[in-house]
């Protein structure tokens, strides 16, 4: 076989990785997986855990039916494939419910929805069926990969402007209930027993709460596109 | 009164599109043109409002903690041998969804072929559309009372899926007309818009009924 004899990491191998960063992008160009990509972007802390489940549930799933394609007959292999993809999501959903509580009650539904995530079908479908476990798993990364990079600057704008965190922590500064202009000649403990803003907050800016509701999350991933077509014009649509 | 008012939420209030974001595959690859899109609509109210009182069933008298109870009731809630299946839902919904697809082509086209000709391409991608899957789950969260509710919240998400999908489809048969910048022509702002439609879907938050 041809195949075994490439290298690992050959030129066609590696593309396989670097496509669905940019050119060949799963939520941008393929429109796949924005299902359940939109919902969970409020925060970083969710997306990056859904990043991490679906790289493991698209790698996993392809490898295995790329290790079956020629068992599966063609008629069913949608229910085949799904069952094979549900099996996966059970033991990601389990081992969230066991390691990260939290995180697994705030994704709520969306874990069980990586089962219809289209970008896991769309793959095995169009990649898995045809070609060898080592080509699938490639694929599965990059292509899980590009769909995490999306999500997590999507969560990223989200969370920065409209609560002025990340992951949590307070990046742009406290907001207190008072301006440090009421306080003038107040030591440093009295200025914190007060709760005053600092850092941005205290010239005067506002988080955009706005940025917390679903609509922005559309807006924020349409800006994206258009900034990527901007700078990649052969992915504009004719 | 309550079985119409989760009707009207999971229309308007709980959109599956713009509220969840489910099923967003099928609506940006099937709303070029109003007749497909309808035909797509279709095709999801018919399929929700018949799976989600199926897996409620499934989920009431199987998979819920306690739910065999029926069987011997040493296993109810409390007892010592209580069985919980809950974590083999996912692999119970999406089996049953996808055989009751198979079910539904085989029926319509049988006996209906007229419907059979509207939907017939549409079913079979339904098995893997998101806001199919998704009824089910909320129906599993919002634990409602009986079948009736549950049928209720079903074909109300259809209905609020076809409106979403008929809507942005006549939206983006006029924009073919108008002369959007190159970059956000096509996906970029049918995103745009949805959201701006999304805004629109808000302001029925807070109607109780």
């Amino acid at each position: 076989m041809a195949e075994e004899k490439e290298p690992l990491f050959s030129k066609k191998n590696r593309a396989l990785l670097s496509d669905p960063l940019n050119d060949n992008n799963p939520i941008t160009v393929q429109v796949l997986g924005i299902c359940s990509a939109l919902a969970i972007t409020v925060q970083l802390k969710p997306a990056v855990v859904m990043a991490i489940a679906v790289l493991f549930v698209v790698c996993a799933s392809n490898v295995t039916v790329s290790l079956l394609r020629n068992l599966i007959p063609s008629r069913i292999r949608i229910i085949v494939q799904l069952l094979i993809v549900a099996s996966l999501v059970i033991i990601v959903d389990q081992v969230l419910k066991a390691y990260a509580y939290d995180v697994s009650k705030e994704l709520s539904v969306f874990v069980g929805l990586i089962i219809t995530n289209c970008i896991v079908m769309g793959r095995l479908e169009a990649f898995a069926l045809g070609n060898g476990p080592w080509r699938a798993f490639l694929d599965g990364i990059g292509n899980a990969a590009g769909y995490g990079f999306i999500l997590i600057l999507v969560a990223f704008f989200r969370e920065l402007l409209g609560s002025g965190k990340l992951f949590g922590e307070e990046v742009l500064g406290h907001k207190g209930k008072h301006m440090p202009i009421d306080a003038v000649g107040l030591d440093e403990a009295a200025a914190q027993l007060l709760d005053m803003s600092t850092g941005l907050y205290a010239l005067g800016y506002q988080n955009n709460g706005f940025m917390l509701l679903s609509p922005m999350a559309l807006i924020t991933v349409g800006i994206i596109i258009w900034a990527q077509r901007y700078k990649n014009r052969k992915l504009i649509e004719k | 009164m309550e079985l119409v008012n989760i009707f009207i939420r999971s229309i308007f209030i709980d959109n599956m599109i713009f509220a969840y974001f489910l099923g967003m595959c099928s609506y940006l690859a099937v709303s070029k043109t109003v007749k497909t899109s309808a035909g797509m609509g279709a095709a999801v109210i018919f399929v929700l409002s018949i799976t989600v009182p199926i897996n409620y069933l499934l989920n009431e008298y199987v998979l819920k903690p306690g739910a065999l109870s029926w069987l011997n009731p040493a296993y109810g809630v409390g007892s010592k041998d209580e069985i919980d299946l809950s974590f083999l839902s996912f692999i119970m919904f999406i089996a049953v969804i996808a055989s009751m697809v198979q079910l539904v082509e085989m029926v319509v086209e049988k006996f209906a072929p007229a419907l059979y000709n509207a939907l017939g391409i549409f079913l079979p991608l339904i098995a893997v559309n998101c806001a199919i899957l998704g009824g089910s789950l909320f129906m599993q969260q919002k634990d409602f009372s009986n079948i009736a509710e549950s049928f209720s919240f079903g074909l109300g998400s259809g209905i609020g899926w076809f409106l979403a999908i008929v809507a942005i489809a006549a939206i983006r048969e006029k924009i073919t007309y108008s002369n959007v910048p190159e970059p956000l022509k096509g996906l970029g702002i049918t995103f745009i818009i949805t959201g701006l439609m999304a805004i629109g879907f808000m302001s029925f938050s807070g109607i109780t009924l």
